[in-house]
């Protein structure tokens, strides 16, 4: 059994939820246990874990924005993060706010995550960095969290970018997989939300060309991903998420202000300028017939 | 005399072949006209090129190339887009001047038998090395702040259309002062028309 300990700061429960709805949960957690969870069934009462009763944790998981001078119940968050982060083997930030900062960082002055606020590398709790590994995502991708945790438990040895995100979901960026590749080659925007046809790269804000993420290669709970179902991706495994003006494209006189990851602008212009050259029909005729 | 070698040999070909599209026109010229001009034969002229058509497309490209890397070189320049401009100015000039036949196959030549340049050069694929230095100068100038972040084509056509327009003038025995005279003003004109307000 690994003994898990969950403690959110300033979060909106999301990422507890993302894990419940993680279709292989009744199998995945029967090899985990949960000192505190604040929705599953746990060993020990929020009271306790105050009180620094929930002792051996092996993965201490830090959900949420942190905040400067946050008080949970009644004692500092900060002095429970040190409290269970000394014991704990591993930390994982789960999600974009503990991560990063996320959306709640845009809220008020003092917060971010735990390692991170955006890009920028702090100092807090650099005693933790070794054992720490970051969950980003808004929400964490469930297959993500529980895939990590177990990992862990098997004391896989488990490459890290310099986010301290594992390489095995991160290295990917949310393009790759993405079913709207062809689109992409051919410079086609055509999209519109929920329809199936056309790249959202060019006019509609995705972000899939520089997030790194698996959401086009592990689905959504099985299923889908933002892309494949009509909607742009938002970049919400990034520092700088979240960004203004989600669903439009900053360009520069009809240029992409920012280059898909590591792609030279002039490589790219003139790529595009070929691409853009041929009118291939069957991209211009609807994917459904009847629509 | 050591034979030039093939590559040497088509540049001659091409070279060759935009000065008597420039003087005769493109459909009057012949590949036999074309060979003659060149000192080859008509066999072996077909050995470089199988058509008239992929003759002036290539034409086209090494044209598009020879432009766009002199407008590549001010685009790294540490120069403001208001020093780009008036050096994209004097580099069409001095090639309207010095390669007359270059600028003259654009205008005459490209833009006029578009049915030449259909299959093979689509879009801008032929012109391609031209347009996206262009276009690296535009995206340069709106990320630095100094040109009006607004329609490419709005843009392009504002600035090309002006120069194309000049040359022509020039090559008409209109314009009343050499084009040297001129490239402070029209520098300042296209400048004024696409900086930031
Ligand atoms: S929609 Fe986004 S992720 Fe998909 S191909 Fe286009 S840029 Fe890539
Ligand atoms: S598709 Fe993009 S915005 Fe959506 S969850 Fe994945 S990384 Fe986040």
């Amino acid at each position: 059994m690994m003994r898990l300990l969950w403690l959110s700061a300033l979060a909106c429960n999301g990422n507890a939820h993302a894990l419940l709805n993680y279709p292989g949960f009744k199998v995945w957690q029967k090899e985990f246990e949960w000192l505190y969870h604040p929705l599953l069934p746990s060993e020990y009462s929020f009271k306790e874990v105050e009180k620094g009763m929930a002792e051996g944790c092996d993965v201490l998981l830090v959900d949420g924005t942190l905040e400067e001078g946050y008080v949970k119940y009644r004692r500092p968050y900060m002095e429970l993060l040190e409290h269970y982060g000394k014991q704990a083997h591993h930390i994982v930030t789960v999600g974009t706010c503990a991560t990063f900062g996320g959306i709640f960082a845009q809220g008020g002055k003092g917060r971010s995550g735990l390692h991170f606020r955006g890009d920028e590398r702090l100092d807090i709790f650099k005693n933790f960095w070794q054992k720490s590994i970051s969950l980003p995502g808004c929400p964490v991708q469930p297959e993500v969290l529980a895939g990590t945790l177990s990992l862990l438990k098997r004391k896989t040895d488990i490459p890290l970018d310099p986010l301290r995100r594992p390489k095995y979901y991160y290295a990917y960026t949310v393009h790759d997989g993405c079913i709207r590749n062809e689109y992409f080659e051919y410079k086609i925007d055509e999209h519109r939300f929920g329809r199936l046809e056309g790249c959202m790269f060019y006019d509609h804000g995705c972000q899939g060309t520089y997030t790194h993420g698996s959401c086009n290669k592990i689905l959504w709970n099985g299923l889908g991903s933002k892309t494949r179902n009509g909607q742009p991706c938002m970049g919400c495994t990034e520092p700088d998420f979240p960004k203004e003006n989600l669903w439009q494209t900053p360009k520069h006189m009809g240029i992409p202000a920012r280059m898909p990851l590591g792609v030279p602008r002039r490589a790219y212009l003139s790529l595009a300028g070929i691409a853009k050259a041929f009118r291939i029909e069957r991209f211009y005729t609807p994917l459904m017939k009847e629509e | 005399m050591k034979s030039s070698t093939k590559e040497e040999r088509r540049l001659q070909i091409l070279s060759g072949a935009l000065k008597l599209f420039a003087q005769k026109g493109f459909h009057a010229t012949t590949i036999p006209d074309i060979a003659r001009h060149i000192g080859m034969s008509v066999g072996n002229f077909y050995n470089y090129f199988p058509s008239k058509e992929i003759l002036a497309q290539e034409i086209l490209r090494y044209i598009s190339a020879y432009l766009g890397k002199r407008i590549r070189k001010i685009n790294e320049s540490a120069l403001s887009s208001r020093e780009k401009i008036r050096g994209i100015v004097e580099t069409y000039f001095e090639t309207a001047q010095n390669e007359p036949e270059m600028i003259d196959f654009f205008l005459r030549v490209y833009l006029s038998n578009r049915e030449v340049f259909g299959e093979g050069c689509e879009g801008m694929i032929c012109v391609n090395e031209f347009v996206t230095e262009i276009m690296i100068f535009f995206d340069d100038g709106v990320a630095r702040g100094e040109l009006k972040n607004q329609d490419f084509f709005s843009a392009f056509g504002l600035f090309m259309g002006y120069l194309g327009g000049m040359v022509f003038l020039a090559g008409e025995s209109i314009l009343p002062k050499p084009m040297e005279a001129y490239i402070d003003d029209i520098s300042m004109n296209i400048y004024n028309a696409l900086k930031v307000a």
